[in-house]
């Protein structure tokens, strides 16, 4: 229970007790209009409330730590997405498709969706609220270096800066760099290493 | 697990262009939903790859089948074509998925 507890903080909307939204009335007259015609059920809902949680970015960081230890795994990712997720048995489901782009010493890429805000959930899960906001997508693609250092991200000029905007059936999950000091580690603490971040572009991986 | 068509990774042939034409996108308006970003329409790029066909979402956002599907391309520019004023170097590019149906052929790439 989460009503239990002692300090003052102000409870929000997402709690029981808090005034109902207009869009959470929106929500649940839809919800119940759907379940009343039997288009879908309340299981069917559930089920995939289940399968976005069940998506966060320790999965990606997964998909990365193979990848930087796995050569053969690397290329098909890159290659071929969709299906070196599912040799891990990550079903990404049938639409949209997923591709892969790699950090390289001369390319940094970075994502972005411009037209609202498509992300590879799939794989990582809900997006943070940054990468839906009107700054982030409008500044990314007119300013990439600029919003990179506003991450502390310093891309100097030798080394390409490429976004992607993801703005049709294809979802993208950057393949960071590998940081220097790594070797010889296993898949688990590569994984630790690799940020929800470092997996769109705004952060690079580190050794801590 | 059910097996389910893959309409991105059909109807290669069927693509117009190929990897490093050069390409303008339409500069015209479009009512309604659509997937071309305002801020590339009349923007030249070259195509880097082709992605497949896809169901037509200037359709699709209208509950109809999206029939017939599109090729579906990843265009790269550069920023400094974009924007008249990028600030970083001139190797900066950007990438966006376009559909068939708003490119047009500057230049076919020479190819052997």
């Amino acid at each position: 229970m989460h009503n239990d507890h002692d300090h003052g903080h102000p409870h929000g909307k997402d709690h029981d007790s808090g005034p109902v939204g207009a869009y959470e009335m929106l929500e649940e007259a839809v919800r119940t209009l759907l379940i009343e015609r039997g288009v879908l059920t309340a299981q069917e809902i559930a089920a995939s409330v289940d399968l976005m949680d069940s998506r966060s970015p320790a999965l990606g960081a997964k998909v990365v730590a193979r990848a930087w230890a796995d050569p053969a795994f690397k290329k098909l990712l890159l290659a071929d997405t969709r299906a070196a997720l599912m040799r891990m048995g990550i079903d990404i489901g049938p639409a949209p498709e997923f591709a892969t782009v790699e950090n390289t010493a001369r390319v940094h890429n970075v994502i972005v969706c411009t037209l609202c805000s498509c992300y590879p959930k799939m794989l990582l899960g809900i997006p943070p609220a940054w990468y839906k906001s009107l700054a982030y997508r409008s500044r990314t693609v007119a300013d990439p270096r600029g919003v990179l250092a506003e991450f502390g991200v310093e891309i100097p000029s030798s080394v390409e800066v490429r976004v992607h905007d993801s703005t049709a059936d294809l979802r993208y999950v950057v393949l960071p760099m590998r940081p220097k000091g790594t070797r010889g580690w296993s898949q688990d603490q590569l994984a630790a290493i690799v940020t929800r971040d470092c997996m769109i572009g705004t952060a690079r991986c580190r050794v801590q | 697990m059910k097996a389910r068509a893959r309409p991105g990774r059909n109807a290669r042939g069927a693509a117009r262009f190929a990897p490093g034409d050069a390409v303008r996108v339409a500069g015209r308006d479009a009512l309604g939903h659509c997937r071309t970003p305002w801020y590339l329409r009349g923007k030249i790029g070259i195509i880097a790859s082709v992605h497949g066909s896809f169901r037509d979402p200037e359709s699709l956002a209208y509950h109809k089948p999206g029939l017939p599907a599109h090729v579906l391309y990843k265009v790269r520019f550069k920023q400094s074509a974009i924007w008249g004023a990028y600030k970083g170097p001139d190797s900066d590019q950007l990438e966006a998925d376009i559909f068939e149906h708003w490119l047009e052929l500057l230049d076919r790439a020479n190819r052997e």
